[in-house]
């Protein structure tokens, strides 16, 4: 077999550290997780109260917790792509737009971003507060999007570009038919660790007043003032939600690396 | 006119710069339809840089370059037409990783021309049998030899109808194994009356098809003649030693 050019957004193999924890049944993944799972059932079981109060207290917030991180990673994914179409534009203007457009929404801490949009712009017209975070959130992660595009359409070898070009296709028709197909195989894993990001950013949002997971264990904290317990099952409640969704993303890198 | 009316692909006076480096000087090249023409010399002469002018992957700092009627003048449109008339073959392939052989065929096909998906279907067929690949249809190119990726390649230059083909070293990333698959398809192509312009150094391919070579030095097209003249005789002292080399 000759020598097959793969491309996908350089990961370091990491040859120096070793690998063997990943074989092992006790890997620090299964720990983690399962640990985490062990101590939701074992907590609510030997001490009712109060982890089962708090248990039934805080689903509400999963539910507006994933409605902000689903509703803005869409919408992110969607400026990431025009912010990234943007970048790699040739005409300056557009590039110019898109480029300022990173790098101010990368420079300015998102909590920031979201006081501003909810307090700040809230003096001219006021935005119910879930309209508000969702806006921050995905202004913000289209900024980040942006970029993983940007790096993912110029991580596909020129080739590909001239190959549809010599054979008559458009600028246009080459990125649609050819270019873009393969950026999002190669930033399928990036976009997956930005959702868990994001998953985890959403808690900021809590601040605005949305019931989401953070903020309905802030609730039942303040009334009962069992802030130890309260706070300790929303950190595991978090934590085995991105430990899911991060196995998903190393899952799905491991079959990119397999399919050629 | 009258005289180079059967000419197919006239390159006149082309000039190209990369900065301030003249990566072609002045080319004048003449192919008549039908002819196979080599172009060889040493590496950074300028050969694969004249062949990407001829189809506007590169755009010309002086001259110009007629297929047929159709001048490429620098307006968007002609250059499509000109694409559409010349195929090309690249030492890389770059076949598209994420369709099938059959749809690295089709794709041009449907979305420039417009053709259905039955029609391109079947033309692409007939081209993988062509170049005896038909059991590969639904392949990935991450699944074919070098060798295979290459004839996927040209079937799919192929499947444009193009009157002009260009190869850019089409077997220097091969292994030497692979070489004569990719050579007999190309010897096909020159029997079947193609015109074609060809960046290589198979002299085998060179003896058995090319009607004229054309040698290159730092950007100059310094000697064009037959495979005999060129390979046996030639004039300046520059081919000779550039043949010593290779032959």
């Amino acid at each position: 077999m000759a020598e097959v050019k793969q491309t996908r957004i350089e990961i370091s193999d990491g040859a120096l550290i070793p690998d063997r924890n990943e074989k092992s049944v006790f890997s620090a993944w299964r720990i983690s997780f399962f640990g985490a799972i062990a101590l939701l059932v074992i907590l609510p079981i030997v001490k009712p109260d109060p982890f089962w109060d708090i248990l039934k207290f805080i689903p509400d917030g999963i539910l507006r917790t994933f409605q902000v991180t689903v509703s803005s990673i869409v919408i992110a994914l969607f400026i990431g792509l025009v912010a990234g179409l943007g970048r790699i534009s040739r005409i300056t203007i557009v590039n110019r737009i898109a480029t300022v457009y990173v790098e101010v929404i990368r420079g300015i801490p998102l909590l920031v971003q979201l006081f501003y949009i909810y307090y700040a712009l809230g003096q001219f017209f006021t935005l119910p507060p879930m309209v508000a975070a969702i806006i921050a959130m995905s202004v913000c992660y289209g900024a980040y999007m942006g970029e993983i595009f940007r790096a993912g359409i110029q991580s596909i070898p020129k080739g590909q570009m001239e190959a549809a070009l010599a054979l008559g296709m458009t600028r246009a028709q080459a990125l649609r038919k050819v270019i873009l197909p393969q950026t999002f195989r190669v930033i399928l894993p990036p976009i997956g660790n930005e959702f868990i990001a994001l998953l985890k950013d959403s808690s900021l949002v809590s601040i605005l007043a949305v019931s989401d997971l953070l903020r309905r264990g802030r609730e039942f904290a303040s009334v009962s003032f069992q802030y130890f317990e309260t706070y300790t099952v929303v950190a595991i409640v978090y934590l085995v939600f991105t430990l899911f969704f991060s196995k998903l993303v190393a899952a799905m890198e491991k079959r990119l690396e397999r399919g050629g | 006119m009258a005289e180079s009316a059967n000419k197919r692909v006239r390159i006149i006076d082309v000039s190209k710069y990369f900065g301030d480096v003249q990566a072609v000087r002045n080319a004048n090249v003449e192919v008549a339809e039908g002819e196979v023409v080599l172009i060889i010399g040493p590496s950074g002469s300028g050969k694969s840089t004249l062949l990407r002018c001829v189809n506007r992957l590169e755009t010309l700092s002086a001259g110009d370059i007629w297929i047929d009627d159709i001048h490429a003048s620098h307006s968007k449109s002609d250059i499509r037409r000109i694409r559409e008339e010349v195929g090309m073959v690249f030492q890389s392939f770059n076949l598209f990783s994420h369709l099938t052989a059959l749809g690295n065929i089709t794709l041009a096909p449907r979305t420039v021309k417009k053709l259905s998906r039955e029609q391109a279907e079947a033309d692409a067929r007939r081209l993988l049998k062509r170049v005896g690949l038909s059991d590969k249809e639904a392949s990935y190119p991450g699944q074919l030899s070098g060798g295979q990726q290459q004839r996927v390649a040209i079937a799919r230059a192929l499947a444009m109808n193009p009157k002009v083909m260009l190869f850019d070293e089409p077997t220097s990333a091969l292994d030497p194994e692979m070489i004569k698959e990719v050579l007999d398809v190309m010897l096909d192509l020159a029997r079947e009356g193609m015109t074609m312009l060809v960046v290589s150094h198979e002299m085998g391919f060179a003896k058995a098809a090319a009607d004229k070579v054309i040698f290159m030095d730092q950007g100059e097209v310094l000697e064009i003649g037959t495979p005999a003249e060129i390979f046996e005789n030639p004039r300046e002292e520059r081919t000779k030693r550039f043949l010593e080399h290779i032959l």
